[in-house]
């Protein structure tokens, strides 16, 4: 168990790309931290900087308060889940796990290493293959030999490396799961690496977004989805992810292209003196009109819409609206477009409906959209206007509490059950 | 369907066949001839009509001996020392190719490549008068030294290709489960390149013994004259008599060790161990 601080990391690569730049976190033992991002923007360089695999260029990086940048890995004492599960092939399941154990010298006799691997073995459903090589594992039986070399040494933290992405989407949702109750039962401090919305979404304590080796937010799941700090993390966040619809500020009234829009005071004021802003709306925030209930309609506002198409998905359904921008707008989100490592930000509105609603593709309808948590962002800098920093850290702080309430009731519930004789 | 299947199989056998018969008729050939006596040497049969053991008794303790002994000698020896030679040089060298940027990489597999495709031919001249100049004329460094020319650069391109397939990840996570650089190359790098050192080492090995054109170009006497050129300097039980039944005899006693290398090591040629160390 340990805390991992990260103080201004900066990774250079030889040819002076900086890979990861500027990034400080301060990680609390036992805390489940998930860094996300698109591909390339320097998590797994994060990741082995923190291992030990990757030199660090500048910044400091502190295990339970102590400096390790010129430690070795194996002082560092962390265990690491790489993406590929870089398992030895040559050996066996056991002596894949018992790797680490024989490798600290008369730690551990023989005895002690066939209990210890056991246990691990039989905790992630691995008792029957354990004299069987790698290469006759299915990829989920792999992914857990890798877990099994993990935790079968007491390390001061886990560190994975996107352990999930060559799973299917079944085994996926599954191993997402044990992962996280693992990690809770056994209370370690772990980082862990994902593009994965839900992965990001479900394990993490704390979600730290990354974007071209630069830090833009850590918080809580739920302060990341209601409270991001700029277009980037809104953008990235949520799936479908929020639209953004380029608007005139006219008093209190926004001007869009899905008609005018009615904001609170001082939402207004933050948007005020900007000639175009973009609104982020998420597709929950709309619904069909004619399922509102009545005393809900006035907390927002309706307007008449023509939707391209519909997809029914059972429990809800997407509608798509279609809308056209000013060539000078058209330029604007092209460009974040760009910046956020999209191929294009199609003029176009992603709408969730009830399962129920009967609109159809092609018909004019009306459309409800719920204005309260719709957040402002200036296209220039990408910086969210309106957001609550006292809310978001509420949020966070709750997060916080039910983290610590979880640690220790599943550390009561493992007292208990080993005190009972089995 | 299935009768396509069956078709295509019965095919398949046919030509396995035709291969096999292709490729071991010499070998039987030869086998044939070496039991054969002197004077069934011409008959025209295949088989010989009463087997006799004569010819491996002229060579191994007979009149032959002395000619045909020094020269299996000379040929283990020197093929041994030229394999060791060439797989230390080039397991190091294709270490450095697969694992290090440095400029030059290509120029040094572009030059192995040049080297090997070089006519043996053409150099042997030169070589055999410098070799008298300087003294390395019929001795065994006077050998191994053009043999390295033939089989460091395959070793290297092998070794080079063999060792751009390991996952040299396993490295850095044996160092995240605790091992120093030392003990993370030796248990989770080498166990995977040895089964390549080791294919590499035997076809460096088959090169070496099989040579003919240095064999007899650069060496007079027993001193260094290895079994390919030894079996011309055969001679008949007297001069009327052919040694093609020694030299056959001898030509079979050569191949075993070759054949005895392939069927003991072809798990190890043929490995596949390195599968399963990364995402199926
Ligand atoms: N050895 C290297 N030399 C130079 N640049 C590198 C090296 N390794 C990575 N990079 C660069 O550093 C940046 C971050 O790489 P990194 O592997 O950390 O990305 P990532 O966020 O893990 O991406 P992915 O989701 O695709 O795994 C990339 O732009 C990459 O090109
Ligand atoms: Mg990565």
């Amino acid at each position: 168990m340990a805390s991992i601080t990260l103080q201004n990391l900066v990774k250079q690569y030889g040819d002076g790309f900086p890979a990861v730049n500027d990034v400080s976190i301060d990680i609390e033992d036992g805390e489940f931290i998930i860094l996300v991002g698109p591909s390339g923007c320097g998590k797994s360089t994060l990741l082995r900087m923190i291992v030990g695999l990757e030199d660090i260029t500048s910044g400091d990086l502190l295990i339970d308060g102590k400096r390790v940048n010129e430690k070795a890995p194996r002082d560092r004492n962390l265990a690491m889940v790489f993406q590929n599960y870089a398992l030895y092939p040559h050996l066996t399941v056991f002596e894949n796990i018992a790797f680490p154990l024989r490798l600290a010298k008369g730690k551990h006799t023989d005895d002690e290493i066939r209990k210890l691997v056991t246990d691990a073995a039989k905790t992630l459903e691995l008792t029957d293959h354990l004299e069987r090589k790698p290469g006759n594992l299915s990829g989920g039986q792999r992914q857990r030999v890798a877990m099994g070399r993990a935790i079968v040494r007491q390390a001061d933290a886990f560190l994975f490396d996107e352990p999930l992405s060559n799973l299917d989407a079944k085994l996926r949702g599954q191993m997402r799961s044990e992962i996280s109750q693992m990690q809770r039962r056994l209370g370690v401090t772990s980082v862990y690496v994902t593009h994965d919305q839900t992965e990001a979404m479900t394990l993490g304590d704390r979600v730290a977004v990354l974007k071209k080796g630069v830090l833009q937010q850590i918080a809580s799941p739920r302060e990341l989805y209601e409270q991001p700090v700029n277009l980037f993390v809104a953008g990235f966040i949520g799936s479908p992810s929020m639209n953004f619809l380029p608007a005139t500020l006219e008093g209190n009234v926004l001007k869009t292209a899905v008609g005018d829009i009615q904001v609170t005071e001082d939402k207004a004021r933050a948007a005020a003196g900007k000639k175009v802003v973009l609104v982020g709306l998420r597709p929950e925030f709309f619904e069909d009109a004619s399922l509102v209930e009545e005393h809900k309609k006035d907390l927002g506002s309706t307007f008449m819409a023509e939707l391209t198409h519909t997809e029914w998905l059972g429990n809800e359904q997407y509608g798509y609206i279609n809308f056209d921008p000013d060539p000078e707008v058209r330029e604007l989100l092209n460009s974040l477009a760009a910046e956020m490592d999209a191929d294009e930000l199609r003029p176009q509105i992603v709408v969730t409906l009830d399962a129920a609603s009967r609109i159809r593709g092609g018909r004019s309808a009306e459309l409800w959209l719920d204005t309260r948590k719709m957040h402002i962002f200036d296209p220039e800098t990408g910086d969210n206007l309106t957001r609550d920093a006292e809310a978001g850290a509420a949020l966070t702080q709750e997060a916080n509490t039910a983290r610590a309430e979880e640690i220790s009731e599943a550390r009561e519930r493992e007292a208990s059950t080993a005190g009972q004789p089995a | 369907m299935k009768a396509s299947r069956t078709k295509e199989r019965v095919t398949w056998i046919i030509i396995s066949v035709l291969v096999l018969l292709y490729a071991l008729f010499p070998v039987v050939s030869i086998m044939a001839t070496s039991f054969k006596l002197p004077s069934e040497l011409t008959s025209g049969k295949f088989l010989p009509s009463s087997w006799t053991g004569s010819n491996y008794e002229q060579i191994l303790v007979g009149s032959a001996q002395d000619l045909f002994l020094s020269s299996l000698r000379n040929s283990i020896g020197i093929a041994l020392i030229a394999t060791f030679i060439a797989v230390v040089l080039a397991t190091l060298c294709a270490y450095a190719i697969a694992r290090l940027d440095f400029p030059g990489k290509k120029v040094i597999l572009t030059t192995a490549l040049a080297v090997s495709i070089f006519p043996v031919i053409s150099i042997v001249t030169p070589l055999f008068n410098l070799w008298r100049n300087i003294g390395l004329y019929d001795t065994w460094p006077g050998l191994i030294i053009p043999y390295l020319s033939l089989t460091l650069p395959i070793s290297i391109w092998t070794l080079a290709a063999f060792f751009r397939q390991i996952p040299w990840e396993l490295e850095q996570a044996a160092q995240v489960d605790g091992a120093t650089t030392w003990q993370a190359f030796r248990k989770a790098i080498v166990p995977l390149a040895a089964p390549g050192v080791f294919t590499t080492a035997i076809i460096a090995f088959f090169i070496a013994w099989n040579d003919f054109v240095y064999g007899i170009s650069l060496t007079s006497t027993e001193a260094a004259r290895p079994v390919p050129a030894a079996l011309a300097f055969f001679t008949g039980a007297s001069q009327f008599e052919s040694p093609v039944g020694a030299i056959s005899a001898a030509a079979i006693i050569v191949t075993i060790p070759i054949v005895l290398l392939v069927l003991l090591f072809q798990r190890q040629i043929v490995s596949g161990l390195t599968q399963g160390a990364v995402k199926g």
